[in-house]
């Protein structure tokens, strides 16, 4: 069984207390907020107005460039306001605001459970309904589909390489999204082999989800040219660099995308709306995230319509527990503490995570003891002790030198630290200081 | 014998011919240094702190030599005495600039900025402002790690454990901009000292609407523009829901203060203000002896036309 070359931490993956869980539906809001940063790039352009009535699909915000995705509405109802609104770490965002009215959805969609396998379209046919459809990454990063199925000049995918790996620990949605729209993601597969013009598609999944590899590969020996490959457990194996290593067995250089070794990685979920927006012609206005934790009184699996209140999906899954902590967006490898819950959920929010106060305390941290765990623990070959050392002491250009802009923020380096040092921290903001040096130099070369 | 001779003899020569080269490839080579630079680099204070704009005090000494007029070049630490020092060695005459000091502009204390989160992170302004707004509402105002007393080489800021804000010593305070750079939400300021030291600050850097900002701090300014009817010399600008005082302009007649509902307009080191009504003078003595405290917490019935005017808004 494969895995990836370099570093690896081995986390508890706490998966039981939401698997296997039926994705279940949350009811409609009767007041939405929808952000119009959802994704990485320039923020949407609002196409709608005050007092404008609009059907669920229908554009509320257009592109705001080539790295940028489309905005739907995924509700019908008035539009009340477009204003600003705080995301769940307190900055502001704009976003639309909504007062909910009825269902009504626009006709053009096809609501109808039945799957429908057949296409006869074009490659340029495919990648335009799914830019339209503001389809993004929604395994974390939310980095627009489209852009990604259309390779540079001179680069050529060979390979597609479709992420079930939901390494980070607790988050079970792309699991049950599998479980329960496995034909759907297969049909989604075709339909992106199709506009990149390839012929071979691997399934990593890792060999904690049985079920699921036993379920994808029932359906990928009916497939040409698509193959399962069960991954040995490892976190970051969900990465984008790591996968195609465990997949594949090609390690792209630093600084470069992976279309460079011919491949293009794609989450099982994103693969799933490709598939709803190109057959169903229903763009991206819902998705799949876990609602867990210890003490939660009903961790599992919900579907949320972007703009419905986090606090509305957490009083699906039994309210607050009463020795919450700290709650996290995302899983607890890679997701941050949130300082309010009653932000709209979004293509951003994979999982909501409950950690009881004993859990959630950071450990004093001590002095480094040079034990070397950090630099054998990071996936990307880096040496976390000695970034956030320069990172301390605003060495940029010596973080530039080595390498810290590769870091994925994957977290292995804290998570292996015996002395508890908040490394992580440290490197992470380091990056944000050389990613705008390097942001400015190149706009200072620009002129 | 012979023997020892020889090795003297070669060693000698050797030794006479290398002193020869060395002083041929020294007297070809010669850099022609301005002996003056040495003399102004000790008239500065040595503390190479860059505050000046040069990489260090050396830097800053050859530049003045080379310069024909001392304007704009200014030390900061030894301000005016120092830079009339390194006239007198030039025989140029030193422009008088007016000394300056770090102004933190924010005063959302504990009291007036309420706490919403916990960070329990590292103690760093600069991570915890690329992680989140912080521990109050506020995503503008001071964190509170003090990064800025960390960067300050001369001990001039320290954290109030009261308010939970950097406060700036005056005399030890040089102007070098450290703190300035250090902070990642730009509070602090580098101001004109003012005649006696006084000076009108906006103690708010919000640039969020006025409900919002008031929302998340007592003391924010809400953009009302009252200080700007007030004021007679335009000193006052008010941008993005935010005042401004510009330093060159202001002839501190504290309308401004009087004015602004919120008391985001400090008066600083101004003796007690003379109290207009002798009987309310009495009635309050704590309120006319510290006007800015005062200031500070509005009264009910501000509150409440602040709120009706919000409403209209």
């Amino acid at each position: 069984m494969n895995t990836f070359r370099i570093g690896g931490v081995h986390p508890h993956d706490n998966k039981t207390y939401s698997a296997h869980q039926p994705i279940t539906e949350c009811p409609l809001p009767q007041k939405a907020i929808i952000p119009l940063v959802q994704h990485i790039g320039a923020p949407a352009q609002p196409v709608v107005e005050k007092g404008q009535k609009v059907k669920v699909g229908e554009l509320l915000a257009k592109a705001g460039g080539f790295v940028s995705a489309n905005i739907h509405s995924p509700f019908s109802g008035t539009i009340t306001k477009i204003d600003s609104t705080v995301d769940a770490w307190g900055l502001r965002m704009p976003a639309v605001f909504m007062d909910v009215e009825g269902d009504e959805w626009l006709e053009t969609i096809d609501r109808t459970p039945n799957i429908v396998r057949e296409f006869n379209l074009e490659p340029k046919e495919i990648i335009d309904r799914i830019s339209d459809a503001g389809i993004v990454g929604l395994g974390g990063a939310c980095f627009p589909t489209h852009v990604k199925l259309m390779p540079p000049p001179g680069k050529k995918a060979e390979v597609l390489i479709v992420n079930g790996v939901e390494c980070e620990p607790y988050l079970t949605c792309d699991h049950q999204l599998m479980l329960e729209h496995g034909e759907e993601i297969m049909v989604g597969i075709k339909l992106l082999m199709r506009a990149l013009n390839i012929q071979k598609t691997i399934i990593g999944i890792e060999k904690n989800k049985p079920d699921a590899i036993g379920h994808m590969q029932n359906l990928a020996s009916k497939t040409l040219g698509v193959e399962v490959r069960p991954l040995k457990l490892k976190y970051p194996q969900g990465g984008e660099k790591q996968l195609i290593d465990s997949c594949i067995g090609r390690q792209v250089p630093s600084g470069a995308l992976p279309i460079e070794v011919g491949a293009v990685v794609d989450n099982v979920a994103t693969i799933y709306s490709v598939y709803e927006a190109v057959q169903k012609r229903k763009p991206l206005i819902s998705r799949v995230m876990t609602v867990t934790g210890k003490s939660l009184a009903k961790p599992g699996n919900y579907l949320v319509r972007f703009g419905t209140p986090l606090s509305q999906v957490v009083e699906l899954a039994g309210g607050v527990p009463e020795d919450t902590g700290k709650i996290i967006g995302g899983g607890p490898m890679m997701g941050r503490a949130m300082n309010n819950i009653d932000m709209p959920a979004n293509k951003r929010t994979s999982g909501l995570l409950f950690l009881p106060e004993a859990e959630s305390r950071r450990v004093e941290p001590e002095n480094c003891i040079r034990c070397g765990k950090c630099v054998s623990a990071c996936p990307m070959g880096l040496e976390p002790y000695l970034l956030s050392k320069q990172a301390e002491l605003q060495m940029w250009e010596e973080m530039e030198q080595h390498d810290v802009m590769d870091c994925i923020d994957c977290g292995c380096c804290l998570f292996t630290c015996p002395s508890h040092r908040p490394l992580l921290d440290y490197i992470r903001m380091g990056k944000a200081q050389v990613g705008g040096i390097i942001r400015a130099r190149q706009a200072a070369q620009k002129k | 014998m012979d023997l020892i001779l020889i090795a003297l003899l070669v060693l000698g020569i050797t030794g006479l011919v290398a002193a020869l080269l060395l002083y041929l490839i020294a007297q070809k080579f010669k850099v022609e240094e301005d002996p003056r630079i040495d003399l102004v680099q000790e008239v500065l204070p040595g503390a190479n702190c860059g505050g000046c704009g040069f990489a260090g005090c050396r830097a800053l000494a050859e530049a003045c030599v080379k310069a024909t007029s001392l304007d704009g070049l200014l030390c900061p630490v030894g301000g005016a005495p120092t830079m009339e020092k390194v006239g007198a060695i030039l025989g140029m005459e030193a422009v008088a600039a007016d000394p300056k000091v770090a102004v933190v502009r924010c005063n959302g204390s504990c009291e007036a900025r309420p706490r919403t989160s916990l960070y329990d992170g590292v103690r760093s302004c600069r991570i915890q402002h690329n992680l989140y707004v912080g521990e109050t509402d506020c995503p503008f105002g001071c964190l509170g790690c003090g990064d800025c007393v960390a960067a300050c080489q001369f001990g001039a800021l320290s954290m109030d454990p009261k308010t939970g804000l950097p406060v700036v010593d005056e005399e030890k305070c040089t102007a070098c901009g450290k703190c300035v750079k250090a902070c990642p939400r730009n509070i602090i300021e580098l101001r004109k000292k003012g005649p006696k030291g006084r000076r009108m600050v906006v103690e708010c850097v919000n640039k969020d609407k006025g409900a919002v900002a008031r929302k998340a701090c007592l003391n924010a300014c809400i953009g009302c523009g009252k200080c700007q009817k007030e004021c007679n010399f335009d000193a006052i600008t008010v941008e993005n829901n935010l005042a401004y005082i510009d330093f060159e302009k202001c002839r501190l007649c504290r309308k401004c203060e009087a004015a602004c509902p919120t008391g985001a307009i400090h008066a600083i080191n101004f003796p007690p203000r003379p109290a207009a009504k002798p009987a309310e003078a009495t009635a309050k003595p704590a309120e006319a002896a510290k006007p800015a405290e005062a200031q500070a917490q509005p009264s009910e019935t501000t509150k409440i036309q602040l709120e009706k005017k919000e409403e209209q808004a």
